[in-house]
């Protein structure tokens, strides 16, 4: 562990590898985690195109699916063994290396020692090492693509015996499915290190004024995200070690006796106890949603006041809505586990609980259209993106009432409702948030303006997109499609539901294709934008006191002072419509 | 601004498909199946206004509070709308949860009927098999090492156990209208489950354990049952059909199965 | 500033000497705020470690409970000489704090030094136990209690042997005399965890002979 920042005076870094690669500043950092966010997000979407176009057309031959797996998809058609590699390893991507590090390591890296007043993270070395240390659990992750066998088949869940017992239960869960573990094992240390880091320096290195109810509401988010991910990270690292022993130590954590696998009876194993693995997993999966959801509220949040030239409404309301939302996070697991065959009154307990969950996430959407009531609203790229994440937030959040409920998740569990339900919410949503940060925040790290053309192209084309393909996964789970089927030529009841399978495809690819308009401006701009302005939004939060893109420790040696709240937008009598943290007190707020 | 007809439009267009109901339920054939609907048009009910209602006020603050010169307001909230909206919020979540524990309760903390029949589900990497006890009531001894798929015996029964002689095993689940049926869910490999659209009914079935799950199916037809948890390649193929017939019908289908052993 | 253990673990680290305003230090850049975030730093990784010992403790409960091939695994005598090892070298290592807090270098080396080499033996008698099951003919997959055995002490020396590498640290940099203000803060950050392996030990002494 480094020894946390001491000299204001102290030189920047000389040397390319210094200075971009193996580097300290927090800066650097968190554009390093957005680029490896950036990377898995177009192979996860990519995967998710394969997945689509498979299920529409599970008998159509593909030359080039031969040429990428000669085993896999011999003669050009995908195995179902493929596809179900595929979409373990898409929703893996996804979930750990886009969701849980571009909104919290990318951004919270770069902009919570800016919006705190602080020169850097608490540990900078342990800050460079959590990123390199998530970069190998990427590398170890891809390799699973590699080895004989290919990637693991049993879904970002990993559920044994289909995970446990070895490669009998199918191709990939050889050693596919060990790096599997290997990387997430890593992956969990690489969290622990950040969280250190994020609750160090939250704690500890706010300027002077910055008490915590005027941090601005990104960092309350940053700080329970850190907190969630500190404690389940932990409990996945120990179940991890759990199953890759029982795949190759021969213990019995999770594989009970009587199994009879691939025309084999398994003597090996005896006693465990499949449930207690996805006890251990959701214990930690759970607050893992609420990881990849939490900084993008803080995001809407500060986008929704910024731009509506408005005061946050509830701001304390939207603190203790955070606190809640990552406490109750820890108690809600079970309803993962509804049908799991676990004690059913705790089913109701975990009932209510997540009913319970559902009061604040309702608090922060009615917040943020209190935000916007009486708003003077701008239209920048950056607050569409904002809004459209509200929009997004409602209609998936509404979802989790009905499967929230035993009774219903009678039904439901395992369908495309389900799929809707989280893609919405966790998928898309987040994804949004992350949009949103990247126009806000893009002229601050760049120096550059984005183009705002390109930006509501973006913006309406992924917004429709999105809807046209998470919206229909609720009628399919309506009607019983189950999930995790790699084709539906073998249950009657599904061919009627093909027209709408046809319907998300085609909105998948139209949707994908969309982004590149994205990667066009985030490239583009980066070296043609149009000059910004140290404010170009006329934002309150201390990031934007700073250049454009800040001097290498932040404040140029010089010590911020907060008097002000972060939202204090319209004040009355003031000679502007904000008043920025730093301003001299005289300046008239509330806060 | 567009944004703003635009998520009125998407917030129509969702819903009309619920209304519509385009794609929905397969009618119900049990009385839970009945209860299971009621409760979810009741949540449909309170979740459709909860969607509109939101999805309105988003567009309507959007298109009304546009940027046309004038000041916005400045505002740090309100407390009492902040306390009401979230008890309403409240209130209204845990009131669905009360009223759907009734199901629930009805599904799992309720034994099964002592004149249940049962059956034993064996479900396996990828198929499904169904055992009845027989006449004699008693289900036969297993052994995992008498298993052998491709001569028929895929539970692996014991020829030498006497319980045995008239047990039935079929690759299809058959039940005689009307009667409360009681399964006993097992896995011989990985994790599988039990589905029924019609019953609204599913549960996972977890090797190592037995777990007990039952219901009653009112109206004869055959109905799908395709496998909803997620257990290996054949995943999407591992699909049988729960045949509902009268009390006659089953009696003769029983009677055919014995005389063919 | 070298605390007590007892200050240290019971009131938290000295508070910071101006704290202006509402909240903030008011000093972010200076060696007051260092050692804060040393500390928060520390006590957030002893969270983690305790989350990750609470989740095997929970698989532990869960899988004894359920099956009845729970057989009890006999453990090594040395797992005891191992322990008072452990438990002597927290001791050592407070006496050398006391040392320092009084200002005799000198003594500080010796009695750190003590600790270290006291660490290692710890690690180098873990070992030992290890081989003598291996020779007993009880791997990890031998009975659920063994599984958790190695498991669990494994887990242990992995945190041990970052205890270790902090000890030699500290020593290397003892007796080359380079121990200025901010290496006062890694001394104390590594006695605090060294003590809480201690504790963490003595919880899974009690686990493996009651329960195990």
């Amino acid at each position: 562990m480094s020894s946390p920042v001491a000299h204001p005076a102290h030189a920047a870094p000389q040397g390319f590898i210094k200075r971009y690669v193996f580097s300290q500043d927090h800066k650097v950092i968190g554009i390093q985690y957005y680029f490896l966010g950036l990377f898995s997000v177009f192979i996860g979407m990519a995967l998710s195109l394969l997945m689509r176009f498979h299920m529409v057309n599970p008998n159509v031959t593909v030359k080039w699916f031969s040429w990428l797996w000669p085993t896999a998809a011999a003669g050009g058609i995908m195995t179902p063994e493929l596809y179900l590699s595929l979409m373990t390893m898409h929703g893996t991507i996804m979930v750990f290396f886009v969701l849980t590090t571009v909104p919290q390591s990318g951004f919270g890296n770069y902009f919570l020692p800016l919006q705190i007043g602080a020169e850097d993270m608490a540990f900078p070395v342990l800050n460079m090492m959590s990123f390199w240390t998530t970069f190998l659990a990427l590398v170890v992750m891809v390799a699973a693509f590699f080895v004989q066998g290919g990637a693991p088949l049993s879904g970002w869940t990993a559920y044994p015996p289909l995970s446990g017992a070895g490669r009998i239960t199918g191709p990939g869960e050889g050693m596919g499915q060990n790096l599997w573990i290997l990387s997430i094992a890593i992956f969990c240390g690489a969290s622990l290190m950040g969280a250190i880091n994020f609750i160090a320096t939250t704690v500890d290195l706010r300027c002077k004024g910055m008490t915590l109810m005027r941090m601005p509401l990104t960092c309350w988010t940053w700080l329970v995200t850190a907190i969630l991910g500190l404690l389940g990270f932990a409990v996945l690292l120990a179940a991890g070690v759990l199953l890759l022993l029982d795949r190759l130590a021969g213990s019995s954590f999770f594989l009970p006796s009587g199994l009879y696998i691939s025309d084999q009876i398994i003597t090996a194993h005896k006693g465990g106890s499949p449930l207690l693995w996805q006890h251990l997993f959701w214990f930690f999966g759970h607050p893992e949603v609420y990881i990849a959801i939490l900084p993008g509220m803080g995001v809407t949040s500060q986008l929704l006041s910024t731009f509506s030239r408005k005061p946050i409404f509830g701001y304390k309301a939207m603190v203790y809505a955070v606190l809640a939302i990552g406490f109750l996070g820890f108690l809600v697991w079970g309803h993962h586990m509804f049908m799991s065959g676990m004690n059913p009154y705790s089913a109701l307990a975990f009932s209510v609980l997540t009913m319970c969950i559902g009061v604040p996430s309702a608090i922060k959407t009615f917040n943020w259209i209190g935000t916007l009531w009486n708003g003077k609203i701008h239209f920048d790229t950056a607050m569409m993106f904002a809004l459209g994440f509200v929009s997004l937030f409602v209609t998936g959040g509404v979802s989790g009432i009905f499967l929230g409920q035993p009774a219903l998740d009678l039904y439901f569990h395992d369908t495309y409702f389900v799929v809707g339900h989280f893609h919405m919410i966790m998928g898309v949503a987040a994804i949004f948030g992350m949009f949103a940060g990247t126009f806000y925040w893009f002229p601050k790290a760049s120096g550059r303006m984005m183009n705002e053309t390109l930006g509501k192209i973006h913006f309406y084309c992924t917004f429709i997109g999105v809807y046209a393909i998470f919206t229909p996964m609720h009628y399919l789970g309506l009607a019983g499609n189950p999930r995790r089927y790699s084709a539906f030529t073998d249950v009657e009841y599904l061919g009627k539901l093909i027209p709408v399978h046809t319907f998300m495809t085609y909105a998948a690819y139209f949707t994908a294709a969309a982004q590149i308009i994205f990667v066009i401006n985030l490239f583009w701009s980066m070296k043609k934008g149009a000059r910004a302005p140290v404010n170009p939004w006329n934002a309150t939060t201390l990031e934007w006191t700073v250049p454009s893109p800040p001097p290498f420790d932040n404040f140029a040696g010089v010590h911020p002072v907060v008097y002000h709240g972060p939202y204090e937008y319209s004040v009355p009598g003031a000679a502007r419509d904000f008043i920025m943290q730093t301003d001299p007190p005289q300046v008239q707020s509330e806060a | 601004m567009l944004l703003a007809p635009l998520v009125w439009a998407i917030a129509v267009a969702t819903a009309y498909f619920f209304f519509a109901r385009t794609w929905w339920f397969p009618p119900p054939i049990s009385q839970h199946g009945l209860a299971y609907d009621a409760q979810f048009n009741r949540t449909l009910l309170v979740v459709g206004i909860i969607f509109i209602l939101a999805q309105f006020a988003l567009g309507y603050v959007i298109w009304k509070f546009r940027n046309d010169g004038r000041r916005a307001g400045y505002s740090h909230g309100n407390n009492k709308l902040e306390t009401l909206w979230t008890s309403a919020t409240a209130i209204l979540f845990l009131g669905l949860v009360v009223m759907g524990s009734k199901i629930w309760a009805s599904v799992h903390f309720d034994e099964a009927p002592p004149d249940a029949m049962t059956i034993e589900v064996m479900s396996k990497q990828f198929a499904w098999n169904f055992r009845y006890p027989g006449p004699d009531g008693k289900f036969g001894h297993t052994d995992l090492k008498l298993i052998n798929d491709s001569a028929g015996n895929p539970m692996g029964l014991d020829d030498k156990d006497p319980a045995s002689k008239d047990d039935i095993v079929s690759a299809s689940l058959k039940v005689p209208a009307g009667k409360p049926i009681k399964l006993i869910l097992h896995s011989r490999d990985v994790i599988h489950n039990f589905f029924v659209r019609e019953l609204r009914l599913k549960q996972d079935i977890v090797p190592g354990m037995e777990i007990p799950f039952h219901f009653q199916a009112d109206q004869p037809g055959i109905y799908e049952v395709p496998c909803s948890e997620l257990c290996g390649l054949g995943h999407f193929q591992m699909r049988t059909t729960m045949q509902v017939m009268s009390q006659a019908e089953f009696d003769q289908w029983m009677q055919q199965q014995q005389a063919q052993k | 500033m070298a605390g007590t253990l007892t200050r240290d673990i019971l009131k938290g680290p000295p508070p910071p000497t101006d704290r202006g305003g509402d909240g903030g230090s008011g000093l972010p850049f200076g060696p007051g705020a260092n050692r804060r975030a040393s500390f928060t730093g520390l006590f957030v990784l002893l969270a983690a470690s305790t989350m990750v010992f609470a989740a095997f403790t929970s698989a532990f409960v869960v899988r004894r409970g359920l099956s009845d091939d729970w057989a009890t695994m006999p453990k090594p005598p040395i797992l005891l000489v191992n322990t008072v090892v452990l438990l002597v070298s927290s001791f050592v290592l407070d006496q050398s704090r006391r040392a320092l807090k009084a200002g005799d270098r000198a003594q500080f080396n010796l009695w750190w030094t003590g600790a270290t080499a006291l660490g290692i033996a710890f690690l180098a008698g873990q070992s030992v136990a290890w081989l003598q099951l291996k020779n007993a003919g009880i791997f990890v997959a031998t009975n659920p209690s063994s599984s958790f055995f190695y498991v669990l002490t494994a887990a242990h020396a992995f945190h041990l042997l970052g205890g270790v590498a902090a000890l030699v640290y500290v020593d290397v940099q003892a007796w080359r005399l380079r121990l200025g203000p901010a290496k006062r803060t890694a001394i104390d950050v590594t006695a605090i965890f060294w003590h809480f392996l201690d504790g963490l030990w003595l919880y899974l002494m009690l686990l493996f002979y009651v329960w195990g």
